[in-house]
């Protein structure tokens, strides 16, 4: 670890200052389950870390009338057992399956969506993309990504939590440094990510000193949803593939749906085609396997990682079976 | 006078009950010191620069940039130019300074130049191996029972005459030793002497391996390890980092801690090696494996062996039998000994191919298993017994299906398996030193360390039962190279040679009180008994004196005595039919698994350990003992592996976030069963540290196979290789 300076602002505005600041590398500070994991090995380097975790406007989780308020420094912990998340299960099946309770009492939700891929070539410090993805195509790529994997990007998302709010339709609220004040936008969450070109880009579309300082969630109606990871064991090590699902049912038919699969893309993945089969259908056990098969339909696993295009498409069935409080026939 | 030997089985005070361990308060409380915990005053913290390449030489290293960061103390190459590196994550220099920070800044300053060279990491594939240059031959041998034929011909003849033929392909890759304390130290010079908090399984032996090299004598140089994080073979040295920390203590004249990082752990300290075997197997139709016809491979680093010709097949010896080993040299670190070393990966090469017999027959594994123990020698009835205690306590019958044909609960299939085992543990050389003070304190003494395993305990009970004291009464002094010296913790020998020492140490200081306090009681010494905190005349306990009256008889100086135990030194070993210590167990373990064939995830249901160890002396740390092994064993099996990256030579999952590991979630129902009749009593003290680690990969893959009715030939079982395996034809 190299040494580095710390602030540990009391608003958002003084943390998005602090960030900015042009002379120096910078960071954000959380829960630092991540982050410090990272400094020890000298794979991220900052000379500032902003602590963000003792801002208590980024604490809440309040209700507005559009929808559930999450501060970005909320820990997992006080979301798992919050009232005013029980509608939304599928967050607290990714929490639940984070299964380590330092990792919970710890983590915050904004350094949840924000954690850096988990990749052992960026880890050992080869870089994002690894050689322009030459290390993983050429090396061990068994946990890599089998979607958007044509380009240099081939790690895939860590974020446990961004599938199943995508799929509830979340977006961010994020402070920007401005000319004066701080400027405040707000974005869905789905558009917070990207995958990378080159060295000089992140898995984020954040910019030097932006900050997402909350989540929103709209408020559910009649949703039913879920998230289903398929786990190599318990602990907190990330699942071999999840998939979340959230759909509005009325009479017994999908009115709307939207499933988003975590682990197999440099980016959480959306599959549209998944959702789309489900419309106008019930969900049984054949319109959920369908789901799962059209999901995996445009996969493009490596050498290493066929296995993961089952676990997809099994992944995606049982989270619409289990969203449906019907029996997923496995584990 | 006090008997050496054993009381005979059931007349025990304490030897064979529950006992909780002497040190567990400290060690839950966080008051046991580690070498890890251990920080003296003005202490430098000390660290390694790795070699990032798997194969290169060392054209230029400049380590003065190093040597002038603030806060660096001192840098110490630990290679120089010219140097060949052999594996990735070789430690090339070392830089002490004031805080880690600086540490790591000087490392980051040092300028190596490499010439990066070919490497080969591959240990799976024995073709790509011998293209590339890098096998050896690690022996062959044939066995037959008409051993005049041409063995060619004669295996030609049994495979065509046998009811069942069949080949296979079975193998478990390298883990690594993981032991939560890295590997390291922490050293204080203090003018000619050093004091090393080293974590070591070995605290008698390590002294001259550490004064040597730093121009001291063995003498000068004291030894100190109260607590261990692990060790499982992998600790028995000092090494180049034990070494070059008590360097740097010397050089600096402060004291130094320089502990391995974790990848630095993973990538150079410990390894066991891999095991991956061929075979042709003939049996006749009620599983009777007549022919045995194998060729195995595998790596142990650098220098190349595989796993012994011993262990395969293992335990059992079928009549025709050829066997071929091949060694691979690999640009990985050397292994080193890990918990019985060979046995895991023999039986779980061997044992699941034993298995396959009954699923290309169609019969129940048990009694496959059953019908080749007339192979294993003379330890068939036993393990014969054992197979039935541990078949009642898994339900085998009533659970039992053919493989593959159990039915499915949605996508979940089920399934068991079993394997048998068996190790020596027979003691080490060790030596005690107990004293009894004139007040009634009891103290004893020995060069020995507590992995973990309740050898503290142990010492403390031998004692006490000798005594007639309660545990709580002895003082247990291990963990210093200056107490009498005992052996290194490895291969279950600790708790004879500890036991044995301990028991003839206490009993001849025993006697010495005895002799003391004779007149007092106008009785003779070869009369009096020391039981439940006294002295009596023995057996009439209206004659008596406590035992604190009784020390008061010993004058100003305490009693002191010896107790040895010497390999190859004539013990009365066979007195009376008894015997303190011995060598040899079996073993049986029964596995059941469920399998999800959608995800290949498999999950442990129940694991069930039959142990016969000889003589308990902890029952409830013996029991414990075996609940880890079963823990450690659900690891490789499920989960644990290093993962090569061929194309760099990286172990690209040396970190602990990344080199899988089971969760107490998932190891399921544990059932322990100790053997322990009076015929494994009577033989006295064994240890039992290897024996149940041995059984749970060949029993595990061998409830999947009977689960999926699909062999997954290769250990860890990860969902990858369940669903490749059930997309596969095998």
């Amino acid at each position: 670890m190299k040494p580095f300076e710390y602030a540990a602002p009391r608003t958002e505005a003084e943390a998005v200052g602090l960030l900015a600041a042009d002379h120096v590398e910078t960071e954000v500070l959380a829960g630092g389950t991540d982050l410090i994991g990272l400094m020890k090995q000298m794979v991220v380097t900052p000379g500032r870390l902003v602590n963000v975790k003792e801002i208590p406007s980024m604490q809440a989780i309040s209700e507005t009338s559009d929808g559930v308020v999450i501060g970005a420094a909320a820990r997992l912990e006080d979301m798992a057992e919050h009232r005013l998340l029980t509608p939304f299960s599928s967050i607290g099946d990714a929490i639940v399956g984070i299964d380590s309770q330092q990792w919970q009492a710890q983590s915050t939700l904004g350094g949840e969506l924000l954690q850096r891929p988990r990749c052992w070539y960026f880890r050992s410090g080869a870089g994002l993309l690894a050689a322009n993805g030459k290390r993983v195509t050429e090396g061990d790529g068994r946990f890599h990504a089998i979607f958007a994997n044509s380009g240099p990007a081939k790690f895939v998302n860590a974020s446990r939590l961004a599938p199943a709010l995508i799929a509830l339709g979340a977006s961010i609220r994020i402070m920007s440094p401005g000319k004066e004040d701080a400027e405040v936008q707000t974005l869905p969450l789905a558009s917070l990510y990207r995958t990378p070109r080159d060295e000089s880009q992140r898995e984020n579309i954040l910019s030097k000193g932006q900050l997402v300082t909350h989540v929103l969630i709209p408020h559910p109606q009649s949703l039913a949803n879920a998230t289903y990871e398929v786990r190599h064991g318990s602990g907190p090590e990330a699942p071999l593939v999840a998939a979340s699902a959230a759909l509005q049912v009325q009479a017994g038919l999908v009115a709307k749906a939207r499933i988003v699969i975590g682990q197999v893309a440099p980016q959480p993945w959306e599959s549209s085609e998944a959702a789309e089969s489900l419309v106008g259908r019930p969900i049984d056990l054949v319109t959920a396997e369908q789901a799962g098969q059209l999901a995996v339909a445009a996969a493009s696993p490596l050498k290493d990682n066929a296995y993961k295009v089952q676990l997809a498409a099994v992944a995606v069935k049982r989270a619409i079976l289990k969203a449906a409080g019907l029996p997923t026939g496995g584990f | 006078m006090a008997e050496v030997f054993w009381p005979p089985q059931g007349s025990a005070s304490l030897l064979g009950g529950e006992h909780n361990r002497i040190d567990g308060l400290a060690k839950c409380i966080g008051s046991a010191k580690y070498a890890y915990d251990v920080v003296p005053d003005n202490m430098l913290v000390a660290s390694a620069l790795s070699c990032p390449h798997a194969h290169a030489t060392i054209r230029a290293i400049d380590l003065n940039a190093a040597r002038n960061m603030a806060g660096v103390v001192a840098v110490e190459p630990l290679k120089k130019e010219g140097d060949e590196i052999r594996w990735e994550g070789d430690l090339v220099a070392v830089v002490a300074g004031e805080t880690e920070a600086a540490v790591a800044e000087g490392l980051a300053a040092i300028k190596i130049e490499y010439e990066v060279l070919d490497h080969f990491v591959d240990d799976t594939d024995l073709d790509a191996a011998t293209e590339a240059n890098v096998t050896r031959p690690a022996g062959r041998n044939t066995q037959l029972q008409n051993r005049d034929e041409d063995a060619d011909q004669e295996f030609e003849r049994l495979f065509n005459e046998a009811a069942v033929t069949f080949e296979g392909h079975y193998g478990i890759n390298v883990i690594t030793h993981m032991c939560l304390e890295t590997h390291g130290s922490t050293c204080e010079s203090q003018g000619d002497k050093l004091v090393s908090h080293l974590s070591t399984q070995n605290v008698s032996g390590t002294p001259g391996q550490i004064a040597g090299p730093i121009g001291l004598t063995a003498q000068d140089v004291t030894v100190h390890c109260d607590y261990i994080g692990g060790g499982f073979g992998s600790k028995f040295a000092a090494d180049a980092w034990g070494v070059t920390c008590a360097q740097l203590a010397r050089n600096t004249g402060r004291p130094v801690k320089y502990m391995l990082t974790r990848s630095q752990e993973l990538k150079n300290a410990g390894n066991r090696p891999s095991g991956f075997l061929r075979a042709k197997i003939a049996a006749d139709k009620d599983g009777f494996v007549t022919a045995w016809d194998s060729a195995h491979w595998g790596t142990n680093g650098t220098s190349g062996a595989p796993v012994s010709q011993g262990v395969i097949p293992y335990v059992f010896n079928p009549p025709n039998r050829r066997r071929v080993a091949t060694g691979i040299r690999t640009n990985t670190s050397p292994a080193r000994a890990w918990r019985a070393p060979n046995h895991p990966q023999g039986c779980a090469i061997t044992q699941t191919a034993y298995d396959d017999v009954a699923r290309h027959l169609g019969l129940d594994s048990y009694d496959v298993f059953l019908r080749n123990l007339s192979t294993v020698g003379e330890r068939a009835p036993i393990y014969e017994d054992q197979m039935k205690l541990a078949a009642k306590l898994m339900d085998w019958k009533a659970k039992w299906h053919p493989h593959g044909k159990g039915g499915q609960d949605g996508s979940v299939v089920s399934g068991l398996g079993m394997a048998i085992h068996t190790w020596g543990g027979g003691p080490h050389a060790s030596r005690a030193t107990c004293k009894i003070h004139p007040d009634g304190g009891v103290e004893i003494f020995l060069g020995s360390q507590d992995l973990g395993t309740g050898t503290r305990t142990v010492i403390g009970l031998v004692v006490a039962e000798t005594l007639g004291l309660e545990l709580e009464q002895v003082s247990v002094q291990i963990g210093l190279s200056e107490y009498p010296s005992s052996g290194p913790s490895g291969g279950s020998t600790t708790v004879g040679g500890v036991s044995e020492s301990t028991r003839r140490a206490a009993t001849a200081a025993l006697n010495l009180l005895l002799t003391k306090v004779a007149p007092r009681l106008e009785a003779d010494a070869n009369q009096l008994e020391a039981v439940g905190g006294k002295i009596q005349i023995q057996g009439n306990q209206n004659r008596n004196i406590s035992w604190k009256e009784a020390c008061g008889q010993i004058g100003i100086s305490p009693i002191e005595a010896q107790g040895e135990y010497a390999p190859r030194v004539t013990y009365p070993r066979n007195y009376d039919g008894k015997r303190l210590t011995d060598n040899g167990v079996a073993g049986v373990q029964m596995a059941e698994v469920a399998v999800d064939t959608e995800t290949g995830v498999v999950k442990m249901k129940k694991f069930v350990a039959v142990q016969d160890i000889g003589l308990i002396i902890n029952r409830k740390t013996a029991r414990s003992q075996i609940y880890g092994a079963a823990i450690m064993g659900i690891a490789y099996a499920l989960f644990e592996e290093r993962i090569m990256d061929k194309a760099t030579g990286a172990f690209v999952n040396a970190e602990l976030a990344d080199y899988k590991l089971p969760r107490l979630g998932d190891t399921g129902e544990i059932v322990v069963e100790l053997y322990e009749p009076e015929s494994e009593y009577n033989r006295g003290v064994i240890g039992l540290g290897e024996p149940p680690v041995i059984s749970p990969g060949a029993a595990i893959s061998n409830a999947v196979c009977n689960a999926l009715g699909k062999r997954v030939s290769v250990l860890p079982i990860t969902p990858q290789r369940v669903l490749e395996a059930i997309s596969g034809g095998a």
